[in-house]
C-alpha cells in the first residue's frame, strides 16, 4: 500500500518498473542474505540432524539414521544435566538482573543530584567486550592474587587461598552468575528506565490527589506500567543467556568437572571437538525449538500484559 | 613473433634443463615459498631459526603458521577437513595420525623414504610408532618423527638440597629427600612441601595437569594410570576394554591422581595445563612440576628457577614397579592438498639429515634421530638430556584412532568429573569411560 502511495515524481526515474518491483529490488538483497546466512543453514542443519555425518570424515559415506540422533540426545543423562545447568543459570541471572536492574532504574529515575554521572558509570560494564570481562574476572577470582578473594577474605575472615571461586563445585556456577549479573544488569536497567520514564507524570499527580501512599503508587502505577518493559528485558536476557557461551568458556570452560557445562558448551564440544556433526545438528535443532517455543509463549504473555 | 619464438625456446630450454638438474633446484623453481603449520611454542621458534638453513640451501622461503595450543587442534583440523591449502607441511599431533591417514589429509611417505634412503630404523622406535605409523605397528608411514616429547617432571633442586629440609624430611619419611623413584614417594614429597613457608612465601607440592577443555587432565592422569597398570584394551582382543580400562589397578591409579590433586596442588589449580604449569614453577609456587619435556630448555634458562636450582626426573614408577610416561610430540607431514608437495618433500629430506637434526637439538628442538640421541656424548649435552632419554624409553600414547577426539573428550569429562569436581568414584568414572569409548567404537563400526 505504501509503495502505491509513492508520489509520481519520485517513481518517475525508474520508468518501466512497477512500484512493487522497485520494492522487491530494495529488499531483495537483504532477503537473499537472510536466506543464505540464516534460512539455508537452518534447513541444512535440519537435514544433517538425521544423518551420521562427521565433518572430520569427508571421505566416509553419510547414512540416514532417522531420528536416532534425537533419541540419543533426549535419553542422554549428561545432556539433561547440561540443560538443567543452563536452566539454573538462566533463572538466577535473570532473577538477579531484573531485581537489581529495576531497583537501579527506580533510583536513577528519582533524578537525584549526579544521576547522569552514575548512569554512565553503571553502564560501563555493558560496554566492555565479553572476552575482556571474562579474562579480568578470571584474574579477580584467582585465589592467590585475585582482588575478589581478598575482598571476601577481608569481610569473612576466610583465607583467600580457600576462596577458589572457579575451582569449587559449589562456587563455580555462582562465579559466572556474578559476572553475568555485573555485566548485564545495566542493560536491564536501561530498558526498565525507559519504561519508568514513559509513565506520564499526571498519573502520579492524580494518585497524590487521591492521597495514595508511595508504596501504593509503586504497586498500582509504577510496577504495572513498567511491567511490559521488564518482561521485554527478561525476554532479551533469557534468550541471550540460554545460549551463553563466551563467559562460561572464558571463566570455567564448563568445569570443574561438568558443573558449569551449559548446553552451548556441550554443543560446541559435540560439534567441534568430537566432530559429531549430525548429532550436534540435532542438538542445535532441539535447542532452537526450545528457545523459539518458549520465546513465543512468552511473547504472547507479554502482549496480553500490554493489552491490559 | 619474436615473443612466441622466445617463449618456445625458453620452454624447450626449461624442459631439457629440468631433466638434468637435481630435485632441489626443480622444487625451488616451482615453489618459492612453503608454509609450515605448527603450534605456537618455544620449539617452533627454534624451527624458524633452523629453517633458515633450508632457505639458504634451496632458495625456498619458509613461511610459518603457528597457532596457540588451545586452538591448535581446532584450527588445523578444520583446515585439513576443509581440504585447505594453507599448509604445505604440517607438524600435527601424534593422535591425528589415524584420522589424517584415513581421511587422506597426509601424503603417504613410504615411497619417498625408500627413494631417498630414509629409513625409520634410524629413529627412536617409540617416536616412529607414535608419530609416523598408521595403522600402528605396520610399516605405513605418514610423517617423519620431528619433535620428540614426553611428560616428565622438574623439581626445585635448591629446595631439595637445603640441609634443614633434608633432615626434617628424613625424620618424617625415613628416606633421603631427592628425585622420587615411585609415585608414592612423589606424593610424600608433595605433601612435605604443601603450604610450607620457604623464604617468606607459601609454596605448594606439585603442579599437575587438570585442564578440562582440550587434553590436559587426560595427559596427566594417564601418566599415573599407565604405571599403575591401566591398559587401553585386551592385548589379545583389540578394543575389548572392560576389565582393562577399569581394572582394579587403573582405579587405584585414578584414585592416586585425585589424592595428589586434593592434597598437594596450588589453590585454584583446577584448569591447569602446560602454560599454567610453567607459570606455577617459574613463579616459585611449587616444588615439583609435571610437564612435557619441551618446557625444560626454557625453564633451565630461567634466571629465577633455572640453572643450579632446577632438577629433572622421569615419570616415577607405580606400586608394582611399572614405569611409563605419556608420549607427546609430533611428526612432520606433507599435506595432500598442497600444490607444492615436491618442495615440501624436499624439506622433509633436508630435515632428516643428521647434521640438521643435531642442530635442531642444539637449538631447543627434541630430535628423534638415533644418531643424535644415541650419541655417547648426548647425555652431557644438556642437564635434561638423560632424563629425556630415560623418559622416551618408557612412553605410551593415547588412542590414535580416527575418532581420537571423541575418545579424548570422553576421558576429559570422566577424569575431570572425578578428580577435580569429586563426583562419584574412580571406578564409576572408569566404567563410564568404557561405556563412552564403546559407544564411539560402535559408531565407527569397529565394535
Amino acid at each position: 500500500m505504501a509503495a502505491r502511495a509513492t508520489p509520481a515524481r519520485l517513481a518517475k526515474p525508474v520508468t518501466g518498473l512497477s512500484d512493487r518491483m522497485v520494492a522487491w529490488l530494495f529488499i531483495g538483497p537483504t532477503m537473499l542474505l537472510l536466506l543464505a546466512l540464516n534460512i539455508f543453514p537452518l534447513f541444512w542443519a535440519i537435514a544433517l540432524s538425521f544423518t551420521n555425518y562427521r565433518a572430520n570424515r569427508p571421505n566416509e559415506p553419510v547414512d540416514n539414521v532417522g531420528i536416532r540422533n534425537y533419541e540419543r540426545i533426549l535419553t542422554d543423562p549428561d545432556i539433561w544435566i547440561s540443560m538443567q545447568t543452563t536452566a539454573n543459570f538462566v533463572f538466577w541471572t535473570i532473577a538477579l538482573q531484573t531485581l537489581i536492574g529495576f531497583s537501579l532504574a527506580y533510583f536513577i529515575d528519582r533524578k537525584f543530584r549526579g544521576h547522569a554521572f552514575w548512569t554512565t558509570i553503571i553502564l560501563v560494564p555493558m560496554m566492555l567486550s565479553p572476552a575482556v570481562v571474562g579474562n579480568f574476572w578470571r584474574f579477580l577470582y584467582e585465589p592467590q592474587i585475585g582482588l575478589f578473594a581478598y575482598a571476601v577474605s577481608f569481610v569473612s575472615g576466610i583465607p583467600p587461598t580457600e576462596i577458589a571461586m572457579l575451582s569449587n563445585v559449589t562456587l563455580a556456577p555462582w562465579s559466572i552468575i556474578i559476572v553475568d549479573t555485573w555485566m548485564w544488569t545495566p542493560y536491564v536497567m536501561l530498558i526498565c528506565l525507559a519504561g519508568l520514564r514513559s509513565i506520564p507524570d499526571y498519573i502520579y499527580e492524580a494518585a497524590e490527589v487521591d492521597r495514595a501512599s508511595p508504596w501504593r503508587q509503586f504497586w498500582s502505577i509504577t510496577l504495572p506500567m513498567a511491567l511490559p518493559f521488564i518482561m521485554l528485558a527478561v525476554l532479551f536476557r533469557g534468550i541471550e543467556n540460554f545460549k551463553m557461551f563466551d563467559m562460561v568458556n572464558l571463566l570455567t570452560g564448563g568445569g570443574p568437572g561438568s558443573t558449569t557445562e551449559v548446553a552451548s558448551i556441550t554443543l560446541k564440544r559435540e560439534a567441534f571437538e568430537k566432530w559429531r556433526t549430525g548429532y550436534s545438528s540435532a542438538f542445535a535443532i532441539i535447542l532452537f525449538v526450545a528457545v523459539f517455543g518458549l520465546a513465543n509463549i512468552y511473547v504472547k504473555a507479554l502482549n496480553r500484559v500490554k493489552q491490559r | 613473433m619474436n615473443r612466441i619464438l622466445s617463449t618456445a625456446l625458453a620452454g624447450i630450454a626449461v624442459s631439457c634443463f629440468g631433466t638434468a638438474v637435481p630435485v632441489l633446484t626443480t622444487s625451488a623453481a616451482q615453489a618459492e615459498e612453503l608454509t609450515l603449520c605448527w603450534a605456537a611454542w618455544d620449539p617452533a621458534n627454534a624451527l624458524v631459526e633452523l629453517s633458515k638453513d633450508f632457505t639458504a640451501a634451496s632458495g625456498i622461503d619458509m613461511k610459518f603458521e603457528f597457532v596457540p595450543w588451545t586452538n591448535y587442534a581446532d584450527r588445523f583440523l578444520n583446515e585439513l577437513n576443509s581440504k585447505g591449502q594453507l599448509c604445505d607441511l604440517i607438524i600435527g599431533d601424534s593422535q591425528w595420525i589415524g584420522g589424517s591417514a584415513e581421511n587422506g589429509h597426509y601424503v603417504k611417505l613410504n615411497d619417498f623414504f625408500a627413494a631417498q634412503g630414509i629409513t625409520m630404523d634410524d629413529f627412536v622406535p617409540a617416536t616412529v610408532t607414535g608419530y609416523s605409523e598408521w595403522p600402528k605397528g605396520t610399516p605405513n608411514y605418514w610423517a617423519l618423527p620431528a619433535m620428540g616429547d614426553v611428560v616428565g617432571w622438574t623439581y626445585r633442586k635448591d629446595w631439595f638440597e637445603r640441609p634443614e629440609l633434608q633432615a626434617e624430611f628424613k625424620e618424617k619419611y625415613g628416606w633421603d629427600l631427592g628425585a622420587p623413584g615411585t609415585f608414592e614417594q612423589l606424593k610424600q614429597i608433595a605433601e612435605f612441601f604443601q603450604n610450607r613457608d620457604i623464604d617468606g612465601t607459601t609454596v605448594y607440592g606439585a603442579s599437575i595437569y587438570t585442564e578440562r577443555g582440550s587434553e590436559g587432565i587426560t595427559m596427566g592422569a594417564m601418566d599415573v594410570l599407565y604405571s599403575y597398570g591401566f591398559e587401553y584394551d585386551n592385548p589379545d582382543e583389540p578394543y575389548a576394554m572392560d576389565g582393562f580400562v577399569n581394572s582394579e589397578s587403573a582405579v587405584a591409579g585414578l584414585e592416586f591422581y585425585k589424592a595428589l590433586y586434593d592434597c598437594c596442588t596450588p589453590p585454584g589449580a583446577s584448569n591447569s595445563y602446560m602454560g599454567e604449569g610453567i607459570d606455577a614453577f617459574k613463579s616459585g609456587q611449587v616444588a615439583m612440576h609435571m610437564n612435557f619435556a619441551f618446557t625444560w630448555p626454557g625453564l633451565y634458562k630461567d634466571e629465577a628457577v633455572g640453572g643450579d636450582r632446577i632438577g629433572f626426573f622421569a615419570n616415577p614408577a607405580g606400586p608394582n614397579g611399572d614405569q611409563f610416561a605419556q608420549l607427546g610430540g609430533q611428526g612432520i607431514s606433507v599435506v595432500s592438498y598442497s600444490a607444492k608437495q615436491d618442495a615440501a618433500l624436499e624439506y622433509i629430506k633436508w630435515f632428516a639429515n643428521p647434521e640438521v637434526q643435531a642442530k635442531w637439538w642444539s637449538l631447543g628442538g627434541f630430535s628423534c634421530l638415533n644418531a643424535v640421541v644415541q650419541d655417547p656424548g648426548f647425555p652431557a649435552t644438556q642437564p635434561y638430556a638423560q632424563t629425556f632419554l630415560d623418559s622416551m624409553a618408557i612412553v605410551k600414547d593415547f588412542w590414535a584412532e580416527p575418532s581420537y577426539a571423541s575418545l579424548l573428550q570422553a576421558s576429559q569429562k570422566r577424569f575431570h568429573d572425578y578428580v577435580v569436581a569429586g563426583q562419584g568414584t574412580a571406578k564409576e568414572a572408569l566404567d563410564l569411560m568404557v561405556e563412552d569409548w564403546t559407544e564411539v567404537f560402535e559408531d565407527d563400526g569397529i565394535l
